[in-house]
């Protein structure tokens, strides 16, 4: 009879539970692709790389022979680089999206930041390799130093920072924020308190995102000139004996040229050595590329654990 | 309905001899180029019971924040006229609407507790002022969760999450929170809206006892509960302030048809 008689209804109705189900089985197929090629990948780039793993893999130099070769310079190196990165990009950064999320008057100017902001988190890391090489390298005078390294990272985070500290602190409602108000509070009052409080998960997590981001880089950090042989590490800012801070007999009685002597050092970084191995015709120095590469996804897998464990941690007890 | 006969201003005034806590004063609001309140005037009596009642959309709730300047928040939205808290003028450029704040407590339509300790949710009203001695702040809590009603409910496990309370506890904390600094002026949005009726008596119950220390304004949008328990009504129509008066004589013989076609159930 008609289209809305009950047997066609019912007829219809087999129809749309097949598709839902097509979908269903669609998305399974997707996830499992993706899934597959990345496992097989990654235990691919591990067994490889099994041989290698030892101690002295990661106590040892860069070397001329394979079996010798280690990260010790690369590790540190990132996690030096990291060091700065995060001490610039996340005060800077939160405070940015503080101040244009809560402070800001919204109008063109607000808009126009806020378009660019958005679009600087998708211009390629190269370019702002030849940012820092013009501004930090040449006009500052850093050198192809840790610091450089650093502050260029900071720079290409940025911009992640800035937006995902704005989503999350939009994210606290408006009738907390309210109450908060109604209270007597200042605006700062209001951000300090509650709106940054209850984001700081979200924050966190944007931050470790970035994070994870920079210590993949190396376009930028060849164009500033890292190298990718160095068989030193940064002088430590602390001494072996007791009382370990340097010291001096004069005022400020600290030793600030040795405390911060690592942040002039030359330096590599983990993707830097991987790139180098990998690009050397000995094929056994690609055993020491693919064990150097399972540890950096190592490195980055325990950040975004932590990540994970920090939204938890942070999220407990907020609720509205 | 519109009655075109009606034009004439309604007479909103007191008798004489009533004192008043606060003021609005050819009050009109506008969001952007948007006229909400127009040439409104409405005596808050002191230390007596005021309900704010109409149809929705009418302005009640926008009348309400605009007595602790809560429109300051959003940009494109502007005040003139007078309202008179005591007899500072509180729309005045002069006067920071935080200092405001600090006199006229506000109660929400749901509740919002925030997501701390019941005993930091009512502390917290104090700490915004400054630094305050614990012996203090314990003190004040305990009063402000004495007067809300809530205090032997709440007094074993006042480090546990606001959120775990009902409800109904949640906006009595609410109303703690805005007690405890004392404001001269309680404001209320039609603060049992999203409580069941249990709630809702208890709240009731807390505002009677509450009217002796404190100038209440409250939005309703139930009749019943003006009729019940406020000592003034006055009533909204689109954006205008039609009727005030005391509330047995508003609701036994309203002099404005609109407030009798609304009481009567034929408007809203």
């Amino acid at each position: 009879m008609s289209e809305l008689s009950p047997a066609a209804l019912l007829s219809n109705l087999k129809t749309r539970r097949v598709v839902n189900r097509g979908f269903a089985v669609l998305g399974i197929l997707a996830i499992a692709i993706a899934t597959l090629i990345l496992l097989v990948l990654l235990s691919q780039m591990l067994i490889r790389g099994l041989p290698r793993f030892s101690g002295d893999f990661f106590l040892s130099f860069p070397s001329r022979f394979p079996e010798k070769a280690g990260i010790l310079s690369a590790w540190v190196g990132t996690i030096l680089v990291m060091l700065v990165t995060v001490t610039a990009a996340v005060p800077l950064g939160i405070a940015s999206g503080i101040y244009l999320e809560e402070y800001a008057p919204k109008n063109w100017l607000s808009d126009f930041i806020e378009v660019n902001v958005t679009n600087l988190a998708g211009v390629p890391s190269i370019i702002y390799g030849l940012l820092a090489l013009g501004l930090f390298v040449y006009n500052l005078g850093m050198g192809d130093s840790i610091l450089t390294a650093g502050l260029t990272l900071a720079l290409l985070i940025l911009p992640i920072v800035v937006v995902t500290t704005r989503e999350a602190l939009r994210a606290v409602p408006t009738n907390i924020r309210e109450a908060a108000y109604a209270t007597g509070a200042t605006k700062w009052q209001v951000t300090w308190d509650h709106v940054l409080r209850y984001s700081l998960s979200s924050i966190m997590t944007g931050v470790i995102i970035g994070l994870s981001r920079a210590i993949g880089e190396t376009a930028p950090l060849i164009t500033i000139g890292a190298l990718t042989y160095i068989a030193f590490l940064p002088e430590p800012p602390l001494n072996p004996d007791f009382p370990f801070v340097p010291l001096t007999a004069r005022f400020p009685f600290l030793n600030f040229q040795q405390l911060f002597a690592w942040l002039h050092a030359p330096f590599t970084v983990m993707p830097i050595q991987v790139f180098n191995w990998v690009s050397l015709p000995d094929k056994d120095f690609h055993i020491n590329a693919a064990a150097a590469g399972s540890v950096l996804i190592g490195m980055t897998l325990t950040m975004n654990a932590f990540a994970i464990y920090l939204r938890h941690r942070f999220r407990k007890g907020i609720k509205w | 309905m519109v009655d075109e006969s009606q034009t004439s201003e309604p007479v909103i005034a007191v008798k004489s001899g009533v004192e008043l806590k606060a003021q609005a004063k050819d009050l009109n609001f506008f969001y952007g180029d948007n006229r909400v309140l127009k040439n409104v005037n409405l005596p808050v009596p002191d230390r007596k019971v005021t309900a704010l009642i109409g149809p929705s959309g009418c302005g009640k709730t926008t009348l309400l924040r605009c007595f602790n300047r809560m429109h300051d928040l959003y940009p494109g939205n502007r005040y003139e006229g007078e309202i008179r808290l005591d007899a500072l003028n509180i729309l005045s450029r002069q006067v920071d609407p935080i200092e405001v704040r600090m006199r006229v407590g506000m109660v929400f339509q749901r509740p919002n507790p925030f997501p701390k300790s019941i005993y930091e949710n009512v502390a917290y009203s104090l700490r915004v002022r400054g630094r305050i001695r614990r012996s203090i702040l314990d003190e004040y809590v305990e009063g402000a969760l004495t007067r809300a009603a809530l205090w032997s409910e709440v007094k074993d496990r006042l480090q546990e999450p606001a959120f775990t309370l009902s409800g109904g506890q949640q906006q009595r904390l609410c109303i703690a929170r805005a007690l405890v600094s004392e404001p001269e002026l309680l404001l209320l949005d039609e603060p049992t809206s999203a409580l069941d009726p249990i709630a809702t008596d208890s709240i009731e119950n807390l505002l009677n006892e509450l009217k002796s220390q404190v100038s209440i304004l409250i939005v309703t949008h139930s009749m019943q509960q003006a009729a019940r328990f406020s000592d003034y009504t006055a009533f909204m129509y689109l954006g205008k302030m039609l009727e005030f008066g005391n509330t047995t004589n508003l609701f036994a013989k309203p002099t404005n048809p609109k407030t009798e076609d609304y009481l009567s159930g034929r408007v809203g």
